[in-house]
């Protein structure tokens, strides 16, 4: 993501270090960059050459989010190659593992339904995000649309589609409670989440009844939920994620095409 | 302010690069090209706006278009993203329109994404630039560009892209 020469700034002011806009700006733009790489991982091994298309273009809209992100909270490249995990404050949720094609989809349908009622809110609340959300959100409805039509499909399929979708879907149930922790910077309050929370929440039984899943079920907050990503505590595969992303910059410091 | 006739000399001129993925669009037909101000002698400063967020191309149009200005004779030309008003596909030319249609790519409907009933297309009304039949269906929601949507032609056979609603 190294810039071209006369590449265009940033089109907002940065928010200075330290701030709660900041730290907001570091949380969404890490959700974005990490899925983003986590998608990208799919090229070359996607099921049928559409997909491989798909996933890559969503990926490739995440690294563009990621990238305005990022350049909110400081240098992009810096903070993407150059932080350590703990610096990262993504969510557990959009580091887990790829999977099966089904698990990934379960992560993408959880993440865009999510991500598109936040980005909905601040593209309305016309701050320091708007300009980036009110164009994002657009992307990021045909992304959930994407996801929805692969949990239909997968759901509704096959005995054996109906099992990989529906295991996807169990096994990162508890990630998804971490997604609605308030967040100052973003103007979002606990009552904002709360509510946040629970439209989500309507969304995504909607669309696993039409697909004829069952909603997964066990606790998404407290106990032995996930949930300090924002914090800055990440699942132990994050650790390699990263290691494999940084590799190059790393390797060849100031390295350009 | 009203642009002077030099500044709408110049934004002509800035428009006229083509887009470097759809090279049969100029960046003004693609609704681009958002403004030209004339900052000082010799200083332009031009306002782009990308597609979408993520647009590889963003880095090339904008050194195409300091690329031609300088050739014209402005020796500092500044391209600045602007995000807001986000870019929707009704700023697509009527004329850019029908050369998409004409390289076989079938262009976006008119109203942006919430006309076209959201990322679902109303089906009936997309017509196979190749052939003119309504009768197409939907293969991939993401082809060969981020811009655009895979369908096939039930009528042809033919494949084609589909410039998708934003």
């Amino acid at each position: 993501m190294s810039t071209p020469p006369n590449a265009p700034a940033a089109p907002a002011a940065p928010a200075p270090p330290g701030t709660p806009a900041a730290a907001a700006a570091l949380a969404l733009g890490d959700d974005a960059l990490v899925l983003s790489h986590r998608l990208g991982e799919w090229a070359g091994h996607a099921p049928v050459l559409e997909e491989e298309v798909a996933l890559a273009n969503i990926a490739l809209d995440l690294l563009g989010q990621a990238r305005l992100l990022l350049s909110l909270a400081g240098d992009e490249d810096e903070l993407a190659f150059l932080r350590e995990e703990r610096a990262f404050r993504n969510t557990q949720l959009v580091e887990q593992p790829n999977g099966d094609f089904a698990r990934t989809m379960a992560r993408q349908l959880y993440f865009s339904v999510y991500q598109e009622l936040v980005y909905d809110r601040l593209a309305a609340g016309g701050g320091l995000f708007a300009p980036i959300a009110a164009k994002a959100v657009k992307e990021v409805a045909y992304h959930r649309d994407h996801a929805e039509q692969w949990t239909l499909r997968l759901g509704d399929g096959t005995e054996e589609s109906h099992r990989r979708m529906a295991a996807g879907l169990t096994e990162l149930w508890r990630f998804t409670g971490e997604l609605f922790q308030p967040m100052e910077g973003l103007g979002l309050d606990a009552a904002a989440m709360a509510e946040l929370e629970s439209e989500w929440s309507e969304r995504i039984t909607a669309v696993l009844r039409r697909a004829t899943l069952p909603l997964p079920e066990g606790p998404r907050h407290s106990g032995w939920t996930a949930g300090a990503g924002r914090q800055g505590l990440h699942t132990e595969p994050f650790g390699r994620m990263l290691a494999e992303m940084q590799h190059l910059h790393r390797s060849h410091p100031g390295a350009s095409w | 302010m009203t642009p002077t006739a030099l500044e709408e000399r110049l934004r002509e001129l800035a428009g006229s690069v083509p887009d470097p993925e759809l090279p049969m669009l100029t960046l003004a037909e693609l609704g681009v090209v958002r403004g030209l101000r004339l900052l000082g002698p010799g200083r332009v400063e031009v306002e782009l706006t990308p597609t979408y967020t993520g647009c590889p191309a963003v880095g090339t149009m904008a050194a195409d278009i300091e690329r031609i200005l300088r050739e014209d004779g402005i020796p500092e030309v500044t391209v600045r993203t602007v995000l807001s008003p986000p870019w929707t596909t009704d700023a697509i030319s009527p004329e850019g329109r029908r050369k998409l249609q004409e390289s076989g790519i079938a262009p976006p409907r008119p109203g942006g994404a919430a006309a076209a009933g959201g990322p679902v297309p109303v089906e009936l009304s997309l017509r196979c630039p190749n052939c003119g039949s309504t009768d197409t269906t939907l293969l991939s929601r993401f082809s060969s560009t981020a811009c655009k949507a895979l369908r096939r032609c039930d009528a042809c056979r033919e494949p084609f892209d589909h410039f998708k609603e934003l």
